[in-house]
């Protein structure tokens, strides 16, 4: 350990203001060194993070997951070579363990081919839905055994990026219709996609139309108004929403620049760099999800929208009906990707979204 | 390219077989197990390196949670010790060796180093071996460290619960001071730790380690840990599986119990002024490791292992309460066939159960009531009915009386009548003979007695003689004429 810590020296240590006693600390007392404590437990035990990217197809989801975490994450779909397209929605998992500096990642992305891409629609948001809360449900059994785990397996979705297609216009009705109801249910961040088919300023205006039709529908997406805790964050947060939804550019292969080499889409008219602030936002979404608000992510699923979920499937049981003969236990949700069941639960009314407030509202730190 | 094609479609059908859901939990595991080998390298800079960074802050603003539990009998410096660890005057008063009872006092500081806040609860045990009978000394402290694990398990159990924002008020570690007496470990000591060690970290510390020299230091040491060991408690041991801190945890590991002085005194040795005990034979110094374990103890219980010692409250001894709790009020991990039971579902069994014996019992209640009611309601009526009775009873009475009494009335008044008829008759008689003075003997006997009464009696007689004659002559002319015999 540090040997300065040894001897005691008038530290820095400012004189608190305790509750009961106001006490006047005097010398070092190595308080602060939990922090490395923390740090040293964290990378042991490593991180875990869940992502899913919801659009249609074509717009370059598997491109940007790539390009995110710039390694092959998923085999980008060639057009000749695709298999005919799935009649109904279906999710795809992949796992990977990613390691930066002694920070391991297990990073599990999940895919979802075939949303929007049908002729009728309606209800394609279900099976999203469902696999959302039956992660939840899966953590929540591990929760209440009597015998758990030391670590339970973290496998919610702590963030869901939409990609919106450029059309320039504003959000069509699929758009809403999944907005609306899966920012309730987990933190969604919606970007533009294939930005470089639309210019600067048709990207504002869009972008603009986007925030106001968000508004009028009280569509809260990440990073939400109501849960920012401090000065700082709101200032830091502002910012962020003022920029909502990034436009982006997803590029996985690499191409000389000025003599470096960078990640970009090479088209007749030039080569649009995915890094470079002038072309496209990639960078803010690139921050925003992993160097600055991860644990931000993980936090508010954990303790908001998992617990939204654990109020509504415990108070559930008390809603059922009993009658002299009740003898039907309450079972767990049906776990395969289905219509009504999981919908209607995970798409209620405005009480929701209140009592997601109010459990954030006051964290007075 | 074919080749691209078949290993494409490999991989979806693969990855399709693990969203055809299972509830089941080993074969999730097993296809989990499958993926996670699956490391990938990355061709440029990401960025989540900072993801600890971002922990910390989060810890930073969440503030921190410590609590510590100390016991040992009355006087034997433990309020020092916290003092001097946190180098803080908390409390001043000395408490008396007189309650009857154990008690539990706990204390909450707020402390803030740097950027760090640390929300700082300090119990001591008040009273601990002041008693003349000891047996009831560690009760209360189980009784304690319990009451906290419930808390908790409450807070959990709960419907609606906000775990982010609850106070953390379980014990994290437990300082247990012996007293130096250089021999072994009091009974007291041993059963007190024996009860407590499955419930909380237990560091045991020779307090007053001034008192031994260091010979007896070193045996006392040994003694107490081989003491310890044969009687089965399990003390904490600082983890020695990080490779950063295990050396010099185990190194640690081989000086426990540690012997401790503590001292807000403040002495000047050489230039400086240090914490210590100053004797007539000489000083004492609470930060020298030549003279005692404190800054060792300080190390390990603040700047290696606090987060240690709270994730050991968390994860074993909590989890253990909890175990150990639910399976007491009836709930199991596996059904009666082996099937997996849900908590979910035996509390919903539970709960129906309860529910129907509740259903049961108000219908019971009701039953009962409706019948004490009806019980009521038949004695008022009989009550009603009695007094009806009585009152006709009362009222035919009084008819009766009334009808006597109208009768006696009746008769009365036909007797005055009479009476008065009677009287007129001998009054009549009597004006007659009165006609005929000499007649009336008794009279005259009368009258010459009261001479006075004579006179009047002569103008009562005249006058009366007047008016009877009045009367007489009415009478006569009633009885006149038929005297001599009516026309």
């Amino acid at each position: 350990m540090d040997p300065l810590r040894q001897s005691p020296s008038p530290s820095s240590s400012e004189a608190s203001s305790p509750r009961t006693l106001s006490c006047e600390r005097l010398g070092y007392v190595g308080i602060e060194a939990v922090l490395d404590q923390l740090k040293i437990k964290a990378m042991k035990m490593g991180f875990e993070f869940n992502i899913m990217v919801v659009g249609q197809s074509g717009l370059g989801k598997s491109t940007m997951v790539n390009t995110l975490f710039k390694s092959k994450i998923w085999k980008s779909t060639m057009p000749g070579l695709r298999v005919p397209m799935p009649q109904t929605l279906q999710l795809h998992s992949m796992t990977h363990v990613i390691e930066e500096n002694g920070v391991k990642l297990k990073l599990t992305v999940t895919d979802t081919p075939g949303f929007g891409d049908q002729i009728n629609n309606d209800k394609c948001w279900d099976p999203i839905l469902g696999y959302i809360n039956e992660q939840y449900e899966r953590y929540l059994q591990e929760e209440i055994l009597i015998t758990r785990q030391r670590h339970i397996p973290d496998t919610r979705v702590h963030c869901c990026i939409y990609f919106v297609p450029p059309t320039g216009h504003c959000l069509r009705p699929l758009d809403l219709e999944f907005l609306q109801r899966l920012c309730r249910a987990v933190n969604v961040v919606p970007v533009i996609a294939r930005a470089d088919s639309l210019t600067i300023e048709e990207r504002e205006a869009f972008r603009h139309r986007i925030q106001d039709d968000l508004k009028t529908h009280s569509i809260e997406v990440y990073p939400q108004k109501c849960f920012d805790e401090d000065v700082n964050d709101k200032i830091l947060n502002s910012k962020i929403r003022e920029r909502i939804p990034f436009a982006v550019v997803g590029a996985d292969r690499e191409h000389m620049v000025n003599g470096r080499c960078v990640l970009g889409r090479k088209t007749k008219w030039g080569i649009i760099e995915v890094e470079n602030m002038a072309h496209c936002e990639f960078p803010l979404l690139r921050d925003l999800l992993i160097r600055s608000h991860l644990q931000d992510l993980k936090d508010i699923t954990h303790n908001v929208h998992y617990e939204n979920y654990r109020i509504i499937r415990l108070k559930e049981s008390h809603a059922l009906p009993r009658g002299p003969g009740w003898v039907d236990l309450a079972p767990a949700p049906s776990p395969a990707p289905g219509p009504a069941p999981t919908g209607t639960r995970a798409s209620p009314g405005p009480a929701k979204v209140c009592r997601w407030a109010e459990d954030n509202s006051d964290e007075d730190f | 390219m074919a080749s691209e094609v078949a290993r494409h479609l490999l991989f979806q059908s693969h990855i399709t077989t693990k969203t055809a859901h299972t509830s089941s939990q080993v074969s999730d595991h097993e296809q989990k197990q499958k993926e996670s080998p699956r490391s990938l390298t990355m061709s440029g800079h990401v960025g989540f390196e900072s993801l600890p960074d971002q922990l910390v802050n989060r810890s930073i603003q969440q503030g921190f949670c410590f609590n510590i539990l100390c016991v040992g009998e009355t006087g034997i410096g433990k309020s020092t010790l916290i003092d001097t660890l946190f180098n803080t005057n908390f409390e001043d008063h000395e408490s008396s060796h007189f309650y009857p009872h154990v008690r539990l006092k706990a204390q909450t500081y707020e402390l803030q180093e740097s950027n760090v806040r640390l929300k700082l609860t300090i119990v001591n045990t008040v009273g601990f071996g002041d008693q003349i009978n000891k047996e009831e000394s560690y009760q209360p402290i189980v009784d304690y460290i319990d009451a906290q694990f419930e808390a908790y398990l409450q807070e959990e159990l709960k419907i609606k619960r906000s775990l982010f924002n609850y106070h953390d008020s379980r014990v994290h570690v437990c300082l247990y001071f012996i007293s130096p007496t250089g021999h072994s470990l009091k009974t007291l000591d041993l059963l007190t730790m024996k009860s407590l060690d499955s419930k909380v970290n237990i560091i045991p510390v020779i307090a007053k380690a001034d008192a031994i020299s260091k010979t007896e230091l070193q045996k006392f040491k040994i003694k107490l840990m081989s003491e310890l060991v044969s009687n089965g408690v399990q003390i904490y041991h600082f983890p020695t599986d990080d490779e950063t801190i295990a050396k010099i945890n185990a190194s640690m590991n081989g000086h426990l119990p540690f012997a401790v002085v503590g001292s807000m005194d403040e002495v000047k040795v050489g230039n400086k002024m240090v914490k210590a005990r100053q004797y007539p034979w000489g000083i004492v110094q609470v930060e020298n490791e030549n003279h005692c374990d404190f800054v060792k103890l300080r190390e390990m219980l603040i700047c290696t292992n606090m987060e240690d010692l709270r994730d050991q409250t968390h994860t074993r001894h909590y989890e253990l309460y909890r175990r150990r709790k639910l399976e007491e009020m009836g709930f199991m991990d596996v059904g009666p066939e082996n099937q997996p039971l849900s908590l979910q579902e035996t509390y919903e069994a539970k709960r129906h159960e309860f529910y129907g014996e509740r259903q049961r019992k108000e219908e019971e209640m009701k039953q009962l009531f409706v019948q004490r009611v009806k019980e009521k309601e038949a004695i008022l009526k009989e009550a009603e009915r009695e007094l009806q009775a009585k009152f006709e009873h009362l009222k035919r009475v009084h008819q009766e009386e009334k009808l006597r009494l109208e009768e006696k009335r009746r008769l009365l008044e036909e007797e005055i009548i009479a009476f008065s008829k009677k009287k007129a008759t001998s009054e009549i008689y009597q004006n007659q003979t009165f006609m005929t003075p000499g007649s009336n003997l008794r009279k005259d006997k009368d009258r010459k007695k009261e001479p006075g009464y004579r006179l009047e009696l002569l103008c009562f007689d005249v006058r009366a003689c007047e008016t009877i004659g009045g009367r007489k002559d009415a009478e006569e002319g009633r009885e006149g004429p038929r005297a001599p015999g009516r026309p």
